[in-house]
């Protein structure tokens, strides 16, 4: 694997070669020395032109697990127009010898325009651009899952036949677009369910069925997974719906709603949470739900992912 | 290509049981033992020996894990990306004597990795090496303390451990490959 910008270019066997990689480095997180040296020497890049706390300190703890030297470079506040302040900034890191570049950007098509411009030639990964995608978000959903399902006869199985159930701002979420594409190469089964405002125009192309009603979709599809979208208020600029009181009643997982559950249905939030919004404390707070195993999680896939991109014969370019 | 067969499933089982009393003699018995297999097969070895050790120390129970030395690799970046196999050391190696147990011994940069995992697992009273079958050409100041078969080899040959738990029979060969 060369770069990871996008879920939607992942083959299955990488994607459980992946996840199989990352059940191992979570044994790691478990050890009294939580460190490997296998990236000892190479520098890492965390390149964040967007606000982000659990993401970046996410793949600071994976690089720095996996020996690596860590650069953390915060754009925030830079007004200098896209294109050329990539450019710029990725020719100087490219200057200083980095040897794989995270990145965040505001702009989706951000992490491949660097990946292909010539600019740098070094692995990417993509953490999270625009409303495009967040693939290792996607990733350590999957992990989360199929953990949770399988516990430690895990190694090797995809998520076929899971039924998983998307619910809140598709529009916005670049974790659902991940998710999406990573999930149907999995096998699993997606349906999204929001209101057709915060729908994309393309959902039609997409493999998932959709659901305008909450309360239809989990009595017919009886999902073994609800994942709960955050509502991003940050990315708001029109009425998708009348107000917060009445996106709850209709879309939120509300604790009447939750207790309709059964007992071993999953509950799966990205965080952060809009506690009382789109999901209740009754349901954040449950034995379901996997919010904070998603969290642990998240450092052993990065672990994964950066090892996957960064070892490996690199392939000689003549130019 | 050319199969060679070098060891039957009698040669086998008869080498392990002598590595199983050269552990016991060196180790003066049973206790205070941790067999460490390197995956995968060194892994189905390390069960063997040890069921072997306990059949010969009746009553005795030998801890036996795996060390994937994947991430302790010098070759991290001249080969296609590894995937890894688990680490599972059931109990704490501090002050205890770890066999490393692999298939074959060739360069010995494999056990040079494995013992800088050890390394981060604690500090273990000694660490001893097993092997099936060692065919030379170390590239490094290595040797095994327990020995199933010395198999003088030229670099361009394959050496084949086959185990019934992998590859559904017990038996080594050596593959003679022209190209190097």
């Amino acid at each position: 694997m060369k770069h990871l910008l996008s879920t939607r270019d992942v083959t299955r066997e990488e994607a459980i070669q992946l996840l199989d990689i990352a059940e191992d480095m979570s044994a790691v997180n478990d050890r009294e020395v939580k460190k490997l040296p296998a990236l000892r020497g190479k520098t890492v890049v965390n390149l964040f032109f967007e606000d982000s706390t659990r993401t970046r300190i996410s793949f600071e703890a994976a690089e720095k697990r996996l020996s690596a030297d860590v650069i953390n470079f915060a754009a925030k506040g830079s007004s200098v127009s896209k294109g050329e302040s990539l450019k710029d900034t990725t020719q100087t890191l490219a200057a200083m010898g980095v040897d794989a570049v995270v990145i965040r950007h505001g702009a989706s098509g951000a992490p491949q325009v660097l990946a292909q411009s010539g600019w740098i030639d070094v692995p990417v990964i993509n953490a999270g651009d625009g409303t495009h995608e967040h693939p290792t978000q996607a990733f350590l959903d999957a992990f989360t899952m199929r953990k949770r399902l399988h516990g430690a006869g895990s190694r090797g199985k995809g998520l076929d036949g899971v039924k998983v159930n998307i619910v809140g701002d598709i529009l916005h979420s670049r974790v659902a677009r991940s998710n999406v594409w990573l999930l149907q190469t999995l096998g699993a089964e997606v349906q999204l369910v929001a209101p057709p405002t915060l729908l994309p125009h393309a959902v039609n192309t997409w493999p998932v069925s959709v659901s305008f009603d909450l309360d239809d979709a989990l009595a017919q599809s009886k999902p073994d997974v609800v994942m709960m979208l955050r509502i991003q208020q940050e990315r708001m600029h029109d009425a998708f719906f009348p107000n917060e009181r009445e996106y709850s009643n209709m879309w939120g997982l509300t604790q009447e709603r939750f207790y309709s559950l059964p007992a071993k249905t999953m509950v799966m939030h990205p965080g952060p949470m809009n506690r009382g919004l789109e999901i209740s404390s009754a349901a954040a707070d449950s034995p379901q739900s996997t919010v904070l195993e998603q969290v642990a999680n998240g450092v052993s896939v990065r672990m994964a992912a950066l090892y996957m991109v960064l070892t490996g014969e690199r392939e000689v370019t003549h130019d | 290509m050319t199969a060679r067969a070098i060891m039957q499933a009698t040669d086998m089982q008869r080498a392990l049981t002598r590595i199983a009393h050269e552990i016991l003699e060196s180790n003066r018995g049973a206790q205070s033992l941790i067999l460490l297999g390197i995956p995968t097969r060194g892994v189905t070895l390390a069960h063997r020996l040890a069921e072997i050790l306990e059949s010969i120390v009746p009553g005795s129970s030998v801890p036996v894990g795996s060390l994937d030395v994947t991430m302790y690799r010098d070759d991290l970046y001249q080969q296609p990306t590894r995937s890894t196999a688990p680490t599972d050391v059931p109990v704490s190696i501090d002050d205890m004597t770890v066999v490393l147990v692999d298939d074959v011994l060739y360069s010995g940069r494999t056990v040079r990795a494995a013992l800088d995992a050890l390394t981060d697992l604690g500090r273990p009273k000694a660490v001893r090496l097993a092997v099936l079958a060692d065919r030379g050409h170390r590239e490094l100041p290595i040797r095994a303390d327990f020995v199933g078969k010395n198999l003088p080899s030229a670099h361009g040959e394959r050496i084949n451990v086959r185990l019934v738990e992998h590859d559904g029979e017990d038996g080594v060969e050596i593959d003679e490959v022209m190209s190097v």
